[in-house]
């Protein structure tokens, strides 16, 4: 295992990819202090930004200890292995990750598991804005794997969504679930404005309280359960809405009935 | 200016008639000359290279406010390709719709030295020419879009020739502009009140004229003014199955207007205009047909809009057909209704192998460019970014060389492309002085630049030398040595500058902006019911819209008589 430390309080964003297990697989600790990182815009060596250990034990492959929330793109891309963060992370943290797991006891920062396609993040803090997202402009969202985080996320996470499972123990920011397809958003807590706009697929289940449903959803029904995936039943009983309807989208958000009497209207509708 | 001898090199200058022949060229004071002093003059060793001259792109959208806005809408275009500043280079994102000096960098390393911006909205032309300022490397031109103009519409309906001739003409100044661009006639007025024209005998809505006669008259006015190009059409129902009729009768429309079999009309990106069938599931290929008619007559050139295989940006005056494209995709869409001028639409577009269309398209593209038998007919172009970036011009010299080329792009098509496709009938394979006229002789002579695409002397030192080795290596084998020869020119000369070495920009130099000074015999009259126009239907007004001459870093007019 690489146990990684930073040597001093980052004034300038580092952009740091080569933090990634794949890479440090096979290579000594001479090896990896060579890697190359950006710290603003001089080319630095990972050995003068981090203090580099090795010890014996097997996981996970990679710890790094302290706040390294001006580290970006750490685990990018990556398909093995294992990254433990003790502090806050960075931006864009296993952006486009393909497997693997990522644990961070603290906060993560924007873009956190962006584009991922496969394997887990646990954020046991909370997580930033953008959760999940695709670059700005993009429509290749998070395709696959499952993001997990204790506290709340930002705005704007779930973006483009087109399979995976993203769960918050916590609140979600705004625009949660912006034109997702596909996968499941969980939330135990509140939703903020404008849930699931533009989605054509999908599902989103909110537990707390929803903060002005979009007047382009539609009431389906009422359930008492729901499917959030194999191992797990919410338990409801919710308002179902079809949506979003200014996008001809099948989209499904579980809303639940306690905690949301202003939407008792709806119930006519049924 | 320093003298340069380029020696012993295979020199294809189809203008002149020199096919792969062994000699030197002479540049001065950035012309070709007959001969310089042989022992001052710096000296290229070009044996075992191939010379050119300087390619010639007529149709690339690289400037105005609709590539701009192409910029804002593609962030995740730009971040996958970042170019980084160098000595000599400014930095800027690449790739579908590139930065200006991106651009510029980018068609010099390919050995490309001309290109015409083919769409600027009247009102756009000092966004434009500010744009085009900035492309280093290259001389350009841009032609206003005039087909859906008011003025123009006005006097076509009175009859009045002369009148529009005149009207033209001054467009040509106030713009700063090199020909009649035309795009989908009549179509994009109706698109102001969301109709469009669907047969080129369809009426415009308040102006009772018909897509025929906006075409034919602006023809006739063309030919009036003795404009170096022909009119530059993109045809109606463009992009729509079945459309290969249209494209036929506007064709036919203009028989009448051609005099000593000259052309009367350019139709670009001929390849959106040649689908045949009824809907997108049964869409094929109408390449036998368009080009059957065009070894026929020679009235018409083309430009293929050969589609590329890639994740890109299409942008086009005509609203109503990128209308048609957002509802096919879903995709994020830009629409415009350029006030009383023109329209536009863009809207990004992923051409993939495995889609049954896109293959399809793809094969139309290169059938057309094979089928029309004479070379001096049709060029290569991808419509940029529309079909694809120019960047990936090699890939199209590599399927129009090769055979072996093409087969291996069609193997990996979708099936239902592959059996309908005519390429597997197909052996032409280009030889090297074919692909000289379509990617610059051609281009040269048909949009009536004369010091343009070939390398007499007199010409523009504008030279490209590629390093393929005609004795050695035959292309439509080796087709990926081609494509990486074409890909960065081993020498790019830019006036009598050395501007790219082994594909590398060695030297800055800024590019000439081409507008036509066209006299007629009377000048247009701006009287008061114009003014009057311009302040009831323009944002702009009149005293601030003509594109003075401090606008254009570095001018060339290019003066025309007219014959009225």
């Amino acid at each position: 295992m690489i146990l990684l430390t930073p040597l001093k309080k980052f004034q300038f964003p580092i952009h740091a990819e080569c933090i990634n297990p794949d890479v440090f697989q096979g290579k000594s600790k001479a090896e990896i202090a060579t890697l190359i990182a950006w710290e603003g815009n001089r080319k630095k060596k990972l050995g003068d930004l981090f203090k580099i250990e090795e010890t014996s034990a097997e996981t996970p492959n990679i710890t790094i200890n302290g706040d390294i929330s001006e580290v970006r793109r750490v685990g990018q891309s990556m398909k093995n292995g294992e990254i433990a963060i003790n502090g806050n992370a960075g931006m864009h943290l296993g952006e486009k990750m393909a497997g693997g797991k990522i644990t961070v006891n603290g906060n993560a920062s924007g873009w956190t598991g962006s584009s991922m396609k496969k394997g887990l993040i646990e954020i046991h803090g909370d997580a930033g804005d953008y959760l999940a997202s695709p670059y700005r402009g993009s429509t290749d969202g998070m395709r696959g794997g499952t993001i997990i985080v204790d506290g709340n996320v930002g705005s704007d996470s779930g973006c483009y969504l087109r399979g995976g499972a993203i769960m918050v123990k916590g609140n979600a920011g705004q625009f949660l679930g912006f034109h997702m397809s596909k996968g499941v958003i969980y939330v135990e807590k509140d939703a903020g404005r404008r849930l699931g706009a533009s989605m054509i697929g999908g599902k989103i289940v909110v537990l707390g309280f929803v903060d002005d449903l979009m007047p382009t959803f539609t009431i389906d029904g009422v359930k008492a359960k729901a499917k959030v995936d194999d191992t797990l039943k919410a338990v409801g009983p919710f308002y179902v809405f079809l949506g979003d309807l200014a996008e001809h989208g099948n989209g499904k958000l579980f809303v639940s009935m306690a905690k949301n009497p202003q939407l008792k209207n709806y119930e006519a509708f049924i | 200016m320093t003298e340069i001898l380029i020696k012993n090199g295979f020199v294809f200058d189809p203008i002149n008639g020199i096919n792969g022949e062994k000699m030197d060229i002479a540049i001065n004071n950035g012309k070709i000359v007959e001969s310089v002093n042989s022992q001052k003059a710096k000296k290229i060793d070009a044996s075992g290279l191939i010379v050119m001259p300087g390619g010639v792109d007529v149709h690339t959208h690289v400037a105005g406010h609709e590539v701009n806005t192409g910029r804002m809408i593609r962030p995740e275009d730009h971040v996958k390709d970042a170019v980084r500043k160098t000595v000599l280079t400014r930095s800027g994102v690449g790739y579908s719709v590139p930065s200006t000096f991106v651009t510029g960098y980018r068609y010099s390393k390919m050995g490309y030295t001309t290109v015409m911006n083919p769409s600027m909205a009247p009102l756009g032309a000092k966004h434009t020419h500010e744009e085009l300022n900035d492309i280093p490397l290259l001389d350009k031109a841009t032609f206003p879009l005039i087909g859906d103009w008011w003025f123009v519409l006005e006097y076509l309906q009175k009859g009045d020739l002369e009148g529009c001739a005149r009207h033209v003409a001054w467009m040509m100044e106030t713009t700063k502009g090199y020909a009649i661009k035309i795009v989908n006639p009549g179509g994009l007025e109706s698109w102001g009140f969301g109709r469009n024209v669907h047969s080129i005998d369809d009426v415009v809505p308040n102006f009772d004229i018909t897509p025929r006669e906006i075409v034919c008259g602006l023809a006739k006015v063309n030919k009036m003014l003795n404009l170096p190009h022909t009119i530059h059409l993109h045809t109606n129902n463009l992009g729509i199955p079945g459309n290969y009729v249209t494209t036929l009768e506007t064709m036919k429309a203009l028989e009448s207007i051609a005099t000593e079999g000259k052309p009367v009309a350019h139709i670009t990106h001929v390849q959106f205009s040649s689908f045949g069938g009824e809907s997108w599931g049964n869409l094929k290929s109408a390449a036998e047909e368009i080009s059957k008619y065009i070894n026929n007559h020679g009235h018409i050139t083309l430009d293929m809009g050969q589609i590329i295989f890639s994740d890109t940006t299409t942008m086009t005056a005509d609203g109503p057909f990128e209308f048609t494209l957002y509802q096919l995709s879903g995709h994020k869409w830009v629409n415009s209704d350029v006030e009383t001028e023109t329209s536009g639409g863009i809207i990004p577009m992923h051409y993939k192998r495995t889609s049954a269309v896109n293959a399809t398209q793809w094969s139309i593209g290169l059938e057309l460019a094979l089928l029309v038998k004479d070379p001096w007919k049709i060029f290569m172009t991808t419509d940029h970014p529309n079909a694809g970036p120019f960047f990936d011009y090699p890939k199209i010299i590599a399927w129009l060389t090769s055979k072996k080329a093409r087969m291996a792009t069609l193997k990996r098509c979708h099936k239902k492309a592959q059996k309908k496709s005519l390429l597997t009938s197909i052996s032409r394979e280009l030889s090297l002085y074919e692909l000289a006229i379509v990617t610059r002789a051609g281009q040269a002579k048909a949009l009536g630049l004369k010091g343009k695409g070939h390398l007499g002397a007199g010409a523009d030192a504008d030279v490209a030398i590629y390093n393929i080795n005609p004795e050695k290596i035959d292309i439509a084998k080796k087709y990926k040595t081609a494509r990486k020869a074409f890909s960065s020119a081993a020498y790019t000369i830019k006036d009598g500058q050395i501007v790219v070495k082994d594909g590398e920009i060695v030297r800055n130099v800024d590019g000439r902006t081409m507008w036509l000074d066209v006299q007629t015999r009377e000048q247009l009259k701006v009287d008061e019911e114009m003014k009057r126009k311009f302040k009831q239907y323009w944002t702009v007004e009149y005293e601030n819209y003509p594109v003075f001459d401090h606008y254009v870093k570095v001018p060339e007019a290019i003066t025309v008589k007219a014959s009225v």
